[in-house]
């Protein structure tokens, strides 16, 4: 085919004729020769430096784009785990302040109550004590009562009479069975004024 | 043709097919004869491959106004032609071919437009033989590859579900297909494309030259209506030269994808 344009070419040339119209196309062995070396030069360029390069660039970009999405989604998952636990430790905390009020309160009560036994514990033991204070000197005051009566009266007694008591133990039983007449007449007057058991008679 | 020829000398040159051959420049008459259409591939080229290069060295992540531009044009390429026809895990081992087609097409096809250049590389037969060639080659391969040789020639040339008697017909002219009408259409279109746009070109032109400059003064005002054609031609050959690197590219695909998946 080549061939034979060609030698219709060298013969249009040769004659200076006009190339008829099948050589339009049909391909002369130049024009394929040539046509070739552009069309294998483009070939290598393109497949060597231009489409590679354009693949690699194409792919890099997704992969950063994947990548960027898939990161983003993490750190929202990053972010929604963070808030559930920051929830869960606010949960926790609360319960734990409920806790601690609780007890503390618990305690306090019973601090109180404490405080309130023991007070009125020291209120009795106060009130006992002066008790026994007031009694101790109530018997006291009897007793040196029981005496100056008797030397008064004794006095008064041997005055008005006349006679002296000089014997002591006389004196004293004379005292004695007047101070008991004197109770005996008074029962009820006496026991008012005693109220702890077992201080009557000291 | 002839009469063209003769008044050539002066007054209306017409276009005629000795634009297509024009004289040889060095080695005249040898393979390596060198001319005119040439120089046009050479430039075509050399321009073609300084764009991707430096379009190729410049590649960022992030792409600039001119790197969108070349991706849109790869994208295409790769979207809308091989994987719309091919399917994706098929259109991986075809992209780069194409692509390679497609814009070794469209840069031979645009120079027929260039002030100065004038003239479509693809406008002579080598160059668009040359592809149908690489694609006759690459879809005998594949085909071959993926079922065998009988397999292949099986399913090209027997298609199911004819009757056995119509196979006489139906079996040359399937073989006609795969060895001669498949890739002398994809080259004669391409070819007879580019001709036929630079002889309405040339018509156009020099009959603005002829009508401005030599006719009667009465004559002129044509010149203005021929002037608008040419440039009517012009954007209408920007036009074919992109759709027939398009229609190259998709129908090289078309083939590619017929051997591969031609089980039926």
């Amino acid at each position: 085919m080549t061939a034979l344009a060609d030698a219709a070419l060298t013969l249009a040339a040769e004659t200076g004729e006009e190339p008829a119209g099948i050589d339009l196309f049909l391909p002369a062995g130049y024009d394929i020769l040539w046509s070739a070396v552009v069309l294998v030069i483009i070939a290598v360029v393109f497949y060597k430096a231009v489409l590679p390069k354009f693949q690699a660039v194409l792919d890099e970009r997704t992969a950063k784009i994947e990548g960027g999405l898939a990161k983003a989604e993490s750190a929202q998952a990053e972010a929604a785990a963070a808030l559930a636990e920051y929830h869960q430790q606010l949960q926790e905390a609360r319960t734990e302040a409920a806790k601690i009020r609780e007890e503390a309160r618990a305690e306090g009560s019973a601090i109180v109550s404490d405080l309130r036994a023991k007070a009125s514990d020291d209120a009795a033991r106060i009130v006992e004590t002066a008790h026994r204070q007031i009694e101790a000197e109530r018997q006291q005051a009897a007793v040196s009562l029981r005496n100056d009566v008797g030397l008064l009266a004794t006095e008064l007694a041997s005055k008005i009479v006349g006679e002296s008591l000089a014997d002591s133990a006389r004196q004293s039983r004379v005292v004695d069975r007047f101070l008991d007449e004197l109770e005996a007449a008074g029962p009820a007057a006496a026991s008012a004024a005693g109220t702890g058991p077992g201080t009557e008679e000291r | 043709m002839l009469l063209a020829a003769s008044e050539s000398e002066g007054g209306f040159h017409a276009p005629s097919i000795a634009d297509f051959f024009p004289p040889a420049i060095l080695f005249e008459g040898t393979i390596f004869q060198i001319d005119r259409i040439w120089i046009i591939r050479i430039v075509a080229t050399i321009v073609l491959l300084t764009i991707f290069v430096v379009a190729a060295r410049r590649a960022r992540l992030v792409p600039g106004r001119f790197q969108n531009a070349i991706e849109m044009m790869l994208d295409f390429v790769r979207v809308q032609i091989v994987e719309e026809i091919m399917g994706k895990e098929h259109a991986k081992r075809f992209v780069p071919m194409i692509t390679t087609i497609f814009f070794a097409v469209l840069a031979f096809n645009l120079t027929g437009i260039i002030p100065g250049l004038n003239m479509a590389g693809t406008a002579r037969m080598g160059l668009p033989f040359l592809l149908a060639l690489w694609v006759l080659v690459t879809y005998w391969a594949v085909g071959i590859k993926a079922h065998g040789l009988g397999g292949y020639l099986k399913n090209s040339l027997f298609p199911p579900g004819i009757p056995a008697p119509i196979y006489l017909i139906v079996t040359p002219i399937e073989l006609l297909q795969i060895l001669i009408i498949r890739p002398a259409s994809l080259a004669i279109r391409l070819v007879a494309n580019m001709v036929a746009g630079h002889i309405m070109l040339v018509l156009c032109f020099a009959a603005t030259q002829y009508f401005v400059f030599e006719a009667v003064p009465a004559m002129k005002a044509f010149g203005v209506l021929t002037l608008a054609g040419g440039l009517i031609f012009t954007l209408f050959e920007l036009l074919v030269a992109a759709l027939q690197a398009y229609i190259f590219a998709l129908l090289a695909s078309v083939y590619l994808n017929i051997a591969l998946e031609e089980e039926h």
